[in-house]
């Protein structure tokens, strides 16, 4: 094992390496996050309701995700006739680009990151926008009026939420005098970013849950008034890619909160002495956070789409203004 | 032991990928001009500037490559996409190409052109090595706010006056009867 390793990093040279193993990860990850998710919301729904959830397939039902998967890929992908061809095929495929990039700049842990990139975050924010296009891309191309309307939805979502997203980011930025990953760990080290900026903390996890399309803004996809919107007319393996990217999503966005709010890797302070990596509460912190926004989706009902562009434009833009302006001068005051 | 190296040229490896990343350019301006569907147009502004973000990357600026990516794809492009989701039917038939209007994008893609190859042509360019390398975050920042400010508060002064024109165009039209 050692020596097939050791002639890998040989033939490859250490950065390849790194890059190599590093996207295999994240394909790994990718899924194995998916089936759980998929499991995790089933489970919670359930019990939220009053049920029981999936109970047959593995202890706890564990497996009924994989078993599924199973079932998608078997399925035909079919492809109806008015749709337009090309990008048809093509946007469950970009939806997947941003998903495999942001993975490249998370830190798991103080060593476990793929490349620590001194403009890190802006990648995630860069490459986050292909999501809205690959949605735009497949609600056009179905040439389904609800499948349009819920592309139309999604954009108009995610260009307004996309502001305070990173209106609230930005004080954290001045804290840090950084976009690299690891130096915004870093600079959490007395007291994470949660206890003092808890605004925008708040502020962020709201964006969030409305850029990844998800409820109380899940006006893209409402099931009841769209049809599920942009994915209707796919079938088998597509309707998988969309949804894969949905709940990597999730991980990301839960990972760069995290990352910025919640101390990364580091251990909760009174919680110090415990010999635990530094992944373990990395990972723990992420999914502790997938876990509320999913019992947010399932306490809160859907917003109308005229509240949904209110509480932005009227309530967060300018809370996230003004939190910006007095963070500024309160971070310019300490130092 | 051979390695990926001294199987494939690093400089070959660089050079394929300067090849490439001009090529998704190019392809992407193509199709940002010739297929009369509207959407393929804006998806191939769109793969024309991600082009564009490569061949900063490739020149060693991550920053401006990722800031490229985020004000001309994430905020421009999509700003477009809603435009034309704002305007008229797409189902209603194109109406022709008219010789005059293409006569006239051709004469100022063609002044725009001319003034930006003599610039690059005039500019007495320093080779990489000799240039200083500093072009962290924060330099870029300092050389905005100090020697480039004119430039950086001229364009946020034509930013505003468009937002200013965009409001009082659709202001008058829905203030018009039809």
């Amino acid at each position: 094992m050692a020596a097939a390793w050791q002639k890998l990093v040989n033939f490859l040279g250490p950065d390849l390496t790194i890059i190599v193993v590093g996207l295999v990860g994240v394909l790994a990850l990718v899924q194995v996050n998916a089936l759980f998710l998929v499991w995790l919301e089933r489970k919670v729904a359930a019990h939220i309701q009053l049920r029981i959830g999936p109970k047959e397939v593995g202890p706890f039902g564990i497996l009924q995700t994989i078993v599924d998967g199973v079932k998608l890929v078997s399925k035909e992908l079919i492809t109806p006739r008015h749709v337009d061809r090309k990008l048809f095929m093509l946007a469950p495929i970009a939806i997947f680009l941003p998903v495999l990039v942001s993975f490249v700049v998370i830190p798991f842990s103080e060593r476990l990151h793929i490349r620590d990139l001194n403009v890190g975050l802006l990648v995630i924010f860069a490459f986050s926008t292909f999501n809205v296009l690959a949605i735009l891309m497949g609600g056009w191309a179905s040439n389904n009026k609800y499948s349009l309307l819920g592309a139309v939805r999604s954009v108009a979502q995610n260009v307004a939420y996309e502001i305070p997203l990173l209106l609230s980011i930005l004080s954290v930025l001045l804290w840090s005098n950084s976009l690299q990953m690891s130096v915004i760990v870093e600079s959490q080290s007395n007291v994470w970013n949660v206890f003092w900026m808890p605004v925008a903390a708040l502020i962020y996890l709201i964006c969030a849950t409305a850029e990844t399309n998800r409820a109380p803004f899940d006006i893209p996809e409402a099931e009841s008034e769209l049809v599920a919107g942009f994915h209707t007319e796919y079938s088998g393996m597509r309707f998988a890619l969309f949804f894969l990217a949905e709940y990597s999503n999730m991980l990301i966005v839960a990972a760069v909160a995290t990352t910025l709010f919640f101390g990364g890797w580091k251990s909760p302070p009174f919680l110090g002495f415990l010999p635990v990596p530094g992944l373990i509460w990395f990972l723990l912190k992420t999914y502790i956070l997938i876990f509320v926004v999913m019992w947010v989706r399932w306490t809160f009902p859907r917003l109308r789409f005229d509240q949904l562009m209110n509480f932005c434009w009227k309530i967060m833009i300018p809370l996230a203004l003004f939190h910006l302006i007095v963070y500024a001068g309160i971070i310019k005051f300490i130092r | 032991m051979n390695s990926v190296q001294s199987l494939i040229q690093p400089q070959f490896l660089a050079q394929v990928g300067f090849v490439g990343i001009v090529a998704i350019t190019f392809a992407g301006a193509l199709i940002a001009v010739f297929p009369r569907d509207i959407l393929y147009n804006v998806l191939g502004l769109i793969v024309c500037l991600t082009g564009v973000a490569g061949i900063f990357v490739y020149l060693g600026s991550p920053f401006v490559a990722l800031m490229e990516l985020l004000i001309y794809v994430g905020a421009i492009c999509i700003s477009i996409i809603f435009a034309i989701m704002l305007s008229r039917p797409l189902h209603l038939s194109l109406p022709k190409r008219r010789l005059p209007k293409v006569g006239l994008a051709m004469g100022v893609g063609a002044v725009v052109f001319i003034a930006l190859s003599t610039i690059i042509f005039r500019t007495a360019w320093e080779p990489a090595l000799m240039r200083s390398n500093d072009w962290s975050v924060t330099t870029l920042g300092k050389y905005l706010l100090t020697r480039y400010d004119l430039v950086f508060e001229a364009i946020s002064l034509v930013l505003l006056v468009a937002i200013l024109g965009a409001i009082v165009i659709s202001g008058y039209a829905r203030r018009s009867p039809s």
